[in-house]
């Protein structure tokens, strides 16, 4: 098993290069996975070969590209399990997705004295277009609280009495890109639509972790980014429950999304391309396409079960060290482990740890308002992926050893 | 310990930043200003007395790496008793050290701070508080923020 996980990393060239000295050992793929050779292999390929425009022209060129950019469309359905591909809108990332649904479906359907529902535990992404939209609506944001100390979790028996007022939409995040917490979206969803409320999970964590699949967790929208997922920057998902898409007005208004357009009005095509105004990220979705297929190949079950591993002997190796406090929970995490080291603050520990050759990130991950709850400024954090293996944690555990020395 | 490290932390910026000198708040003071980045969460609060163009007493708090720390500390030994215009003149070498690696001599500990140039993610660290400090000179009150000067 091992042996099959070292042989993976021959697919990711960024990964076999020396660092101020030292082999790099990547653990920032909470912030970007690195791409494999079929994908870079992929976008050169049609850059090279199919280039042209999508949906407009009659030739050879534009032909291929159009059904390389919908065939991306229709593997998205396969990859989460949608019922078809009207529901798969690409965007560019996991922001904008969110940032479409808040303007979109949030201010036809969101009014003064309504309520939001969000958890405690989200990134700036799936709260700022939510304050935006509370500030032009007049609705008021609620949270459901974290609670358990520095183990980060949701306090689920508080959903039911939060759900029950003028909630109208509850974004959640999957998983916790600062803690590493799983949070239980499939029951979450149900309960918020036993209140006839819509929801929105936000999978930018998970959704090249572990099979993924919007039927069983019964979700109104999910948005991920194809990013951390070996794709490409700048493509994203945005899946939305085709009932809902449709009676959406547009998001952004340009070409391709259109029927018909006079100088007064114009109408719309229908979901996904009502959604996509203007010249969409083609390469972007192709390489994405190829990303999926990559993932799929090596398993996204094997992927959760050695990324729990990883964080289970990194969580181990962290907390049992003097002055070192481990963020999230004790069990059943993902693979992020974020920690503090006393006395040091994190951007001390990511510059030595780099000079290493250790890739790790420090700050506040986006997550500023949980952080202030858990009285933290800023931690240090290690993400893993399936490239990663035990040595790499190994290498983790010395350059904080390393930093303690350095500091003390 | 590599050698861009060691240029890094010298002994005097651990020490400094570990023992931050002048780290307190000055009660009463007219010139306060905040200094804040909103990337990495370092925020400085940086106090100056002004005595005829003249700063008489300079100190600060708050939390941030510790670059950013013992760059606050070494400024405000540097800075008291200097005259505005010095101490902005003083400024503008140090920024020239931090950003392009050459200083000279006659900064004497803040020469400490020149290993900084070798880690281009860090200059904002060393810099954020000598612009708070500039700020609270010119009793500007508003925060000031390493995001708005790129």
């Amino acid at each position: 098993m091992v042996e099959n996980w070292n042989e993976i990393r021959h697919d990711f060239p960024a990964l076999h290069q020396l660092v101020h000295g030292h082999p790099l050992v990547y653990l920032d793929n909470a912030a970007t996975t690195q791409k494999p050779n079929i994908v870079l292999e992929t976008l050169l390929h049609y850059y090279r070969h199919d280039n042209a425009n999508v949906h407009r022209g009659i030739h050879e060129l534009s032909n291929r590209a159009t059904t390389a950019y919908e065939a991306a469309r229709v593997r998205a359905v396969r990859f989460i399990h949608a019922r078809e591909s009207s529901e798969i809108i690409f965007t560019r990332g996991t922001t904008e997705g969110i940032n479409l649904v808040a303007a979109s479906w949030g201010m036809s359907h969101v009014k003064k004295g309504d309520e939001i529902l969000l958890t405690e535990m989200e990134h700036h992404s799936n709260l700022v277009p939510w304050q935006l939209l509370a500030e032009r609506t007049g609705a008021k944001l609620v949270f459901l609280p974290v609670t358990g100390g520095d183990e980060g979790l949701l306090d689920v028996d508080r959903l039911d009495s939060l759900l029950f007022r003028r909630v109208k939409l509850f974004a959640m995040v999957h998983i916790s890109n600062s803690l590493g917490t799983v949070n239980p979206v499939s029951w979450l969803c149900e309960r918020a639509r036993k209140a006839g409320v819509v929801t929105l999970v936000d999978a930018a964590q998970s959704a090249g972790h572990l099979p993924l699949d919007v039927q069983q967790i019964g979700c109104d929208f999910l948005v991920f980014s194809g990013h951390k997922l070996c794709g490409p920057t700048g493509i994203g998902v945005l899946y939305g429950r085709q009932e809902l898409l449709n009676e959406m007005p547009p998001y952004q208004g340009g070409g391709d999304m259109i029927l018909s357009v006079d100088y007064a009005a114009s109408r719309y095509k229908s979901a996904p391309h009502r959604f996509e105004a203007g010249t969409p990220d083609i390469s972007g979705a192709i390489g994405l396409h190829a990303a999926f297929d990559y993932l799929d190949e090596v398993g996204r079950d094997r992927i959760w079960e050695h990324d729990q591993l990883l964080a289970a002997c990194a969580h181990h190796g962290l907390k049992d060290k003097k002055g070192i406090r481990v963020f999230g929970p004790h069990a059943g995490r993902a693979g992020v482990v974020s920690f503090m080291v006393e006395g040091v603050h994190s951007h001390d520990v990511v510059t030595v740890a780099d000079q290493k050759g250790v890739a790790l990130r420090g700050g506040h991950h986006c997550t500023q308002p949980l952080f202030h709850k858990l009285g933290v400024e800023s931690t240090a954090r290690a993400s893993f992926y399936f490239y990663n293996t035990e040595e790499d944690v190994d290498r983790l555990i010395e350059v904080i050893d390393e930093v303690q020395r350095f500091f003390s | 310990m590599t050698e861009d490290l060691a240029d890094l932390y010298q002994e005097l910026i651990l020490d400094h930043s570990k023992s931050p000198r002048n780290f307190r708040a000055i009660p009463q003071c007219q010139r306060v200003a905040q200094g804040d980045n909103p990337i990495c969460g370092d925020n400085y609060t940086v106090y100056v007395v002004l005595d005829g163009g003249v700063i008489r007493d300079m100190a600060f708090q708050g939390s941030g790496c510790a670059i950013s720390k013992a760059s606050a500390s070494l400024m405000t030994e540097a800075l008291k008793g200097k005259s505005i215009a010095s101490a902005e003149a003083l400024f503008g070498r140090v920024r020239e050290m931090i950003t392009q690696g050459h200083g000279d001599g006659s900064l004497e500990k803040l020469s400490a701070l020149a290993g900084v140039h070798q880690f281009p993610a860090r200059v904002k660290c060393a810099i954020l508080p000598w612009h708070a400090a500039m700020a609270a000179m010119h009793g500007k009150e508003e925060c000031v923020t390493t995001e708005s000067e790129e």
